[in-house]
């Protein structure tokens, strides 16, 4: 009798302990309220954007212990789209992301930091080209709450500056183009 | 010499085509290799591929009316030097360098109209895309526009080598007859 009371009272509170810890989202790219975005200087006249139509992932935020988050996202570097088919291929070519070789880039968080008023500085390892960089990215918690669906959902947006050659991309576009600024707006879906 | 071809002679516009043919194929393919390794800054970056595509598609217009041609003209009897296997190597090569000759030249279309945009001739005439949008059009056309484009130079190299061979070692008219003498 006592040891069904002890198994009835753990289930009850592994089962009431469940929403305490850190929420799972999935990024939600089958719906596409997500996007990772690229834009490079082009001559230093103008800027090129792109984006990666290709991408998924997850992160877990607790509200109680918001820098216990975590963020991984995978990204087809295949699907890079600039607009422009022929500039695509070149792009997906061993002169830039060498596709073939490099299928995946990956972003896997280290740290987070909520630094107050919906910012947050999120720090982690980009996987790009082969070549793993420790990365930061300034965030900014765009919002969360229930969706008039039955989900709850929240999302985040940033940027960060990738410097070309620290990942091994060395075709030169110029003294001006050395660099691209990375966005990724990214909203997740709570798991059930 | 004539215009037209005869029993035992290539005329002059046959003869036309083909050397123009082959000056253009090798120059295509020369010049198709030089480009993609311009750098961004040089001032043929642009210049370059345009002028692959314009010729490209000029010498697309020219072929079909060669083909046009070739179907109004007699072709010219084989040599009776020529063996009954030589014959059939000939017309098999022949015939794959016309395939692809046609793959390589669709394949570069395909990848410049990959996105619905039109490919210009020298900014006088815009090719409008037919098929496009494909999921990785211009990656699949690119691989197939190079490699047989190798597959094609390969062939003109046996074809060539052939001709030598029928000039120098069989010393029969094969060559000549090519060269209108």
């Amino acid at each position: 009798m006592k040891n069904y009371f002890t198994i009835a009272t753990l289930l009850i509170m592994f089962i009431f302990a469940a929403p305490l810890q850190a929420a799972e989202y999935d990024i939600d790219t089958a719906d596409a309220h997500a996007t990772v975005q690229f834009k490079i200087k082009h001559l230093g006249y103008s800027w090129l954007t792109g984006r990666f139509n290709k991408f998924d992932g997850y992160f877990s935020y607790d509200e109680k212990n918001p820098d216990a988050s975590k963020i991984e996202v995978n990204i087809d570097t295949a699907s890079i789209d600039s607009n422009h088919a022929e500039r695509d291929k070149h792009l997906r070519s061993k002169d830039f992301l060498d596709v073939s070789k490099f299928p995946t880039a990956k972003f896997v968080s280290t740290s987070f930091k909520e630094k107050g008023k919906n910012k947050a500085l999120l720090k982690g390892k980009l996987t790009l080209h082969g070549v793993t960089e420790n990365i930061v990215i300034e965030l900014e918690h765009v919002g969360h709450g229930p969706d008039p669906w039955g989900g709850y959902r929240r999302g985040f947006a940033g940027s960060t500056m990738l410097t070309l050659k620290d990942f091994d991309i060395t075709t030169d576009l110029g003294p001006a183009s050395r660099q691209v600024e990375m966005f990724l707006a990214i909203e997740g879906i709570r798991r059930k | 010499m004539r215009w037209f071809n005869t029993e035992n002679h290539w005329g002059a516009i046959s003869i036309a085509f083909h050397w123009l043919s082959a000056l253009i194929i090798f120059w295509q393919f020369g010049f198709g290799l030089w480009m993609v390794e311009l750098s961004y800054y040089d001032a043929w970056y642009h210049k370059a591929p345009d002028l692959h595509k314009s010729i490209g598609l000029l010498f697309l217009v020219l072929t079909l009316i060669r083909l046009v041609w070739r179907r109004n003209n007699r072709i010219p009897k084989p040599l009776i030097s020529h063996t009954a296997r030589e014959q059939k190597m000939a017309a098999t090569i022949h015939y794959l360098l016309y395939l692809f000759l046609f793959t390589v030249m669709f394949s570069g279309y395909l990848i410049s109209t990959a996105d619905g945009r039109a490919v210009a001739i020298f900014n006088w005439v815009q090719v409008p895309a037919t098929l496009h949008g494909v999921d990785k059009q211009e990656d699949i056309a690119g691989v197939v526009h190079l490699w047989l484009a190798v597959c094609l130079i390969i062939l003109a190299v046996l074809h060539v080598l052939a001709a030598i061979k029928h000039h120098f070692f069989n010393q029969d008219r094969t060559l000549k007859r090519m060269l209108g003498l």
